[in-house]
C-alpha cells in the first residue's frame, strides 16, 4: 500500500475503442466491484433512514457483546453496535476520500492539459512542483498540517488532495503531449478552433479512460491514508468512522482483539474494489483477457514427431539440410502456420541466398534453423539436420552448445541488437570465454583482432565503447565480429545490411564475402535484394507466403528463373533499368560481381 | 558522469532548501501567534513580546528563514517548544530506530522484488499469478492493517514476537531482529509486490529486445544471459520504482512506529503534531527528506552504473 504520495504511473494513454463498456462489464471481478463500490455509496445516502441503531449510543452493560439479533456484528468497549458504526462510517469515508479526490482530480487534470497542451514555461514549473511533491512522505506532511490546524481530518484529505496531483497531471500531460501533435488537432488548429474547442472536442477524449483509471488508485489511496489518520488519532472521535473504529480495536487490542475485524475487512473491501475496478477497465482499454499467463515450457523441449510421410531424403554431403519444415505460433485451434513445408540444403562453404518480400518467411526459417524462434513459435513439422545431427530432436541444453560455436547469426538491426548496458569488449569476450574457455588476455587479444579485420579503425577505442557510443555501421561491423568469433561452420545473416547507408552496405557485403573466403564457412544469406544475392550467393532459394518457390545457381535464377514470381520479384527491382540483365548500381556495372565469378 | 552526479546533487540540495522553506515559513505562518501559542492564554503582551523576540519571529520571514538554516547547517535547529531539548539531539536518538526500518525494508523490497518479478517474467505460471494477486492485495491493504493482525496473531496469541518496543542493534543483534520483524513484513508486503510488478513488467520488454535473441545465437545458457543482460536492462525501471517506494516506506513507517510503539521519527511527528511542537515537526520533516534525497542519489548513481546510457541525459 502506497502511503506517501506514491503516484502510480504505468497508465498509457489509449484512445478509447468502442465496446469498452462490455468489455468492462465482461470481467466479472470489474462487475463485482462496480456493485461494490455503488452498494457503499447507496448506503452512505440511506443510512439515516434504515432505523440503525445510535453509532455512538454508548451503553456500558451492553459492552462487549457477541454478535447476535439484536447486535448483528456484536457491540464494542463501550456498547456500540459494530454493525452501525460501519454502515455510518462510509459517510465520512466517502466525504474525506471524496475531498480529496475531487481536488486532486480538478487540479491534476487542469494543470495536466495546459503544461501538456501549451508546454514551455508552465510545463517546466509544474513539472517540477510535481516532482516536488512525489518525493513529499504524504503523512508526515499531513501531520504538520495538523500541528497547525488541529486534528481535523477533512482538511487534513484536503491537503492530501493537492499532494495526490501528480496522479492526475502526469497521466493528462503524457496523454496530451502524446496527441498535441497529431495531424487531426492540427487540422482543427489549421481550421481556426479555439484551444478551448480543441481540448474539449479532441483531447479530453483521450484523456478520459486514464483518468477513471487514475482516479480509482488514487481513491483507494484516499482511504486508507484517511483510515491512517483517523487511527493515528487525527479527527473527532465522535464520528463514527472506520479509522476511529481501528483505533478503539488498536487500544484494545489485547483484550477484545475482533474489534479490529470488520473495520478492516471494510477498508480492504472498498480499497479492493477500487484497485480491480481500475485494473479492469485498464485491461478493458488494451483489450487483453484476464489470467493471461500460462506456464512457459520451455522451447525444444517437445520434439517434433517425426512425419507420417516417409522422411525426405537429406542431401548426403549437406551441412545443413531442411527437410519440410514448418513453424507455427499457438497452440490447438489457434495454431497458425506461417512456414508451410520448406526444403533446402547448404553444403560446406556454400553461400545460400534465402529470397523473398517481407512475410514470405525467410526469416522465420532462418530462426527456426537458429532454434531462436520468437515467443509462442515453433517447428511443428520436420526435420532440419546440421552435420548429421536432428536439431528438432535436440533438447534446449544441446541446441544452446551448437549456437556461437556451429551456427551463428548476425541481425539485421545494428544499432537495436548490442546489448546497451555492457561494453563492446565485455560482450565479445564473454562468448569468446565461456564457449571457447579462452583467458581474459587472450579472449582480448582476438577480439581486438577481429575488430581490426571487419574494419574498425581503432579497435582499443570500440572495445572500450558503449553501443550508443558507435554508428550504425560499426555497430554491425561489431556484430559481424561477434558472430565470427567462435569459429562457426555456418553463419545465418538476416538482412545484415538492411538497415544500413548505401555507401556502408557495399563494405560490410565485402568484408562478408571476405570472411566467408577466408574460414570456408556456409553462410545463410536471408535479404530481399536481388543485388545482395548477385554480390556473395552461389545459389538462391526464393521463398513466397511461406512456402519455397524455387531453388537454383544464382545464374539461373537472376538471367532465366524458372518462375513466374521470381520474375516479377527481380521486376520491381528492375523498374529504372529495364534493359539491364541484373540489378547493380548505375555506376558500378564495370565491376559486377557475376563478372568478378566468372 | 562527474556531471551527472553534481546536477543530482545540486537538484537534491534544491529540493532540501525549498521544502525546509515551506515547512518552516507555512509552519510558523500558518499557526499566527506562535509565541501566545507557546506561553498559553494567561501570558501578557510583555511576556509574549519578549518571547517573539526570543524566538526571533519580530524579523521579517527571510531573514527569520535564513536564520534558521545557517542555524540548522551548523547543527542547530532549535530548542523544542515542549521539552526544551535540543531539537537535533532528539533526532539523532530518534533516527536509528527509522533507519533500521527503512534499511531493511529497502533492501528486503529490492532484493525479494527482483527475484520475483523476473521468475514471473521469465517462468510465468504459478508465480506470475500469485504475483498479481499480491499486487493487488498489497495494493489493498494499508501497512497499518497488516500490522494490527501480525500484532494480533505473532505477537498477542503467539507470543512469537513482542508486540512492542525496540532493542538496538548495538545492544543486541538477536533482539534487535526480534523486535523489528513484525514491522518489517508489516511495512514490506506492499512494496515487495509493487516493485516485483514493476520489475516484472521491465523484464518482459527487455526480453522482447532484438540484443536478447543475439546474445541467445552467442550460444551463451539462458541463466547466464537473464542474471547479466535481462537483470542488468531491467534493473533501470526497479530500482527507480524502489526509490518512489520508499517515499512509501517512510509514510508507512509513521503507523508502523506508533503501532509497535516504536520511538523513531515517525511516532515523534505524531508526538510533535499532538503537542505543535514546530521545531521539532520540521526537524522531523528535515530529516525524513534527507532520507529521501541520500536514497534517491544512491539510486540515481546506480541507475547511472548500471545504464551508461542515463549518463549522457
Amino acid at each position: 500500500m502506497t502511503l506517501a504520495t506514491e503516484v502510480p504511473t504505468d497508465v498509457e494513454p489509449v484512445v478509447p475503442r468502442s465496446g469498452l463498456v462490455r468489455r468492462f462489464l465482461r470481467n466479472p471481478l470489474g462487475l463485482l466491484s462496480t456493485l461494490v463500490l455503488l452498494a457503499v455509496i447507496v448506503i452512505a445516502v440511506v443510512v439515516p433512514f434504515l432505523g440503525l441503531p445510535d453509532p455512538n449510543g454508548v451503553n456500558l452493560r451492553e459492552a462487549n457483546r457477541a454478535p447476535g439479533a439484536a447486535h448483528l456484528l456484536g457491540t464494542d468497549g463501550s456498547g456500540r453496535d459494530i454493525f452501525s458504526r460501519i454502515m455510518w462510517g462510509t459517510q465520512v469515508l466517502l466525504a474525506g476520500s471524496g475531498i480529496s479526490l475531487a481536488i486532486s482530480m480538478a487540479i491534476g487534470v487542469a494543470t495536466g492539459l495546459m503544461a501538456g497542451y501549451y508546454g514551455g514555461w508552465f510545463d517546466s514549473v509544474a513539472s517540477w512542483f510535481n516532482n516536488l511533491t512525489m518525493s513529499l512522505p504524504g503523512i508526515v506532511v499531513l501531520l504538520a498540517v495538523t500541528t497547525v490546524v488541529g486534528p481535523n481530518v477533512y482538511i487534513a484529505m484536503a491537503t492530501f488532495g493537492i499532494l495526490l496531483t501528480p496522479a492526475f497531471f502526469r497521466v493528462v500531460r503524457g496523454a496530451v503531449q502524446a496527441v498535441r501533435n497529431e495531424l487531426y488537432v492540427d487540422a482543427a488548429r489549421v481550421s481556426g478552433l479555439s484551444d478551448a474547442r480543441i481540448i474539449a472536442r479532441h483531447i479530453l477524449t483521450v484523456v478520459r479512460a486514464p483518468v477513471i483509471i487514475q482516479a480509482a488508485r488514487v481513491a483507494s489511496i484516499a482511504i486508507s491514508v484517511q483510515a491512517g489518520l483517523e487511527l493515528l488519532g487525527i479527527t473527532d472521535s465522535t464520528v463514527p468512522s472506520w479509522g476511529n473504529m481501528l483505533n478503539e480495536g488498536f487500544r484494545k487490542i489485547a483484550l477484545s482483539p475482533g474489534l479490529i475485524l470488520w473495520p478492516s475487512l471494510a477498508i480492504g473491501l472498498v480499497s479492493m474494489a477500487l484497485i480491480l475496478v481500475g485494473n479492469a477497465l485498464r485491461d478493458a482499454l488494451e483489450d487483453r483477457g484476464h489470467g493471461t499467463t500460462r506456464a512457459v515450457r520451455l522451447p525444444a523441449r517437445t520434439a517434433v514427431e517425426p512425419s507420417a510421410t516417409p522422411a525426405p531424403a537429406h542431401p548426403a554431403n549437406a551441412l545443413l539440410s531442411v527437410q519440410n519444415l514448418k513453424v507455427a505460433y499457438g497452440t490447438g485451434s489457434g495454431q497458425k502456420e506461417v512456414v508451410h513445408g520448406v526444403s533446402l540444403h547448404v553444403a560446406p562453404g556454400e553461400v545460400l541466398g534465402l529470397v523473398g518480400e517481407s512475410g514470405s518467411g525467410k526469416t522465420q526459417t532462418a530462426f527456426a534453423v537458429l532454434g531462436l524462434l520468437p515467443e509462442g513459435g515453433h517447428v511443428s513439422d520436420g526435420s532440419i539436420l546440421f552435420d548429421g545431427k536432428e536439431l528438432t530432436a535436440l533438447g534446449t541444453k544441446d541446441r544452446t552448445a551448437l549456437r556461437g560455436t556451429d551456427i551463428a547469426y548476425i541481425p539485421q538491426e545494428p544499432m537495436s541488437n548490442l546489448d546497451p548496458a555492457f561494453r563492446i569488449g565485455h560482450q565479445l569476450t564473454v562468448p569468446m570465454r565461456t564457449r571457447l574457455g579462452l583467458s581474459k588476455a587472450d579472449a582480448r587479444s582476438r577480439a581486438l583482432a577481429l575488430l581490426a579485420r571487419v574494419g574498425i579503425a581503432d579497435p582499443e577505442k570500440t572495445f572500450k565503447s558503449y553501443p550508443h557510443e558507435v554508428s550504425g555501421g560499426m555497430a554491425q561491423r561489431v556484430l559481424i565480429a561477434g558472430a565470427v568469433s567462435c569459429n562457426p561452420r555456418l553463419l545465418i545473416a538476416d538482412e545484415p545490411t538492411t538497415a544500413l547507408d548505401v555507401t556502408v552496405q557495399a563494405e560490410v557485403l565485402d568484408l562478408l564475402r571476405d570472411l566467408q573466403r577466408e574460414t570456408g564457412m556456409a553462410v545463410v544469406m536471408v535479404t530481399h535484394n536481388f543485388g545482395v544475392v548477385a554480390d556473395i550467393c552461389d545459389r538462391v532459394a526464393v521463398m513466397q507466403s511461406g512456402r519455397l518457390v524455387e531453388v537454383d545457381t544464382v545464374e539461373k535464377i537472376l538471367t532465366a528463373p524458372s518462375q513466374s514470381y521470381t520474375q516479377k520479384l527481380l521486376d520491381s527491382m528492375l523498374e529504372d533499368g529495364p534493359a539491364r540483365p541484373y540489378p547493380f548500381d548505375d555506376d558500378d556495372s564495370a565491376a559486377s560481381p557475376l563478372k568478378a565469378k566468372e | 558522469m562527474t556531471i551527472f552526479l553534481l546536477r543530482r546533487l545540486l537538484s537534491a540540495v534544491v529540493l532540501l532548501v525549498v521544502v525546509s522553506f515551506l515547512a518552516r515559513v507555512l509552519l510558523y505562518q500558518g499557526i499566527g501567534d506562535v509565541a501566545r501559542n507557546v506561553l498559553g492564554e494567561s501570558a501578557t503582551e510583555e511576556q509574549v513580546a519578549l518571547k517573539n523576540q526570543e524566538l526571533g519571529l519580530d524579523q521579517p520571514l527571510i531573514v527569520q528563514y535564513f536564520d534558521w538554516l545557517s542555524n540548522a547547517i551548523s547543527g542547530d535547529l532549535g530548542v523544542s517548544f515542549f521539552s526544551s531539548q535540543s531539537v537535533w539531539d532528539t533526532l539523532l536518538i530518534r533516527l536509528p530506530v527509522t533507519l533500521s526500518l527503512v534499511v531493511v525494508v529497502t533492501l528486503l523490497t529490492g532484493v525479494v522484488a527482483f527475484a520475483v518479478g523476473i521468475y514471473a517474467a521469465v517462468r510465468k505460471g504459478w508465480v506470475d499469478r500469485t504475483l498479481q494477486i499480491l499486487a493487488t492485495l498489497g495494493d489493498a491493504l494499508p501497512p497499518y492493517i497488516v500490522a494490527l493482525f501480525l500484532v494480533t496473531f505473532f505477537a498477542i496469541q503467539q507470543k512469537i514476537f513482542p508486540a512492542t518496543g525496540f532493542i538496538p542493534l548495538t545492544e543486541s543483534p538477536a533482539g534487535w531482529a526480534r523486535t523489528i520483524t513484525l514491522p518489517v513484513i508489516a511495512l514490506a508486503i506492499g512494496g515487495v509486490a509493487g516493485v516485483a510488478q514493476q520489475v516484472r513488467s521491465s523484464t518482459l520488454g527487455v526480453l522482447h529486445h532484438d540484443y536478447i535473441r543475439t546474445v541467445r545465437s552467442r550460444g551463451l545458457s539462458e541463466r547466464r544471459i537473464i542474471l547479466t543482460s535481462v537483470l542488468r536492462n531491467a534493473s533501470t525501471n526497479g530500482l527507480t520504482s524502489l526509490a518512489v517506494q520508499v517515499v512509501g516506506i517512510l509514510g508507512g513507517a509513521v503507523f508502523i512506529e506508533v503501532l509497535f510503539a516504536l520511538p523513531g521519527l515517525g511516532s515523534l511527528a505524531v508526538e510533535a503534531a499532538f503537542r505543535t511542537d514546530l521545531p521539532l515537526i520540521v526537524g522531523v520533516v528535515l530529516a525524513l527528506m534527507l532520507i529521501v534525497v541520500t536514497v534517491n542519489l544512491v539510486v540515481d548513481i546506480l541507475v547511472a552504473w548500471l545504464n551508461p546510457k542515463v549518463r549522457l541525459s
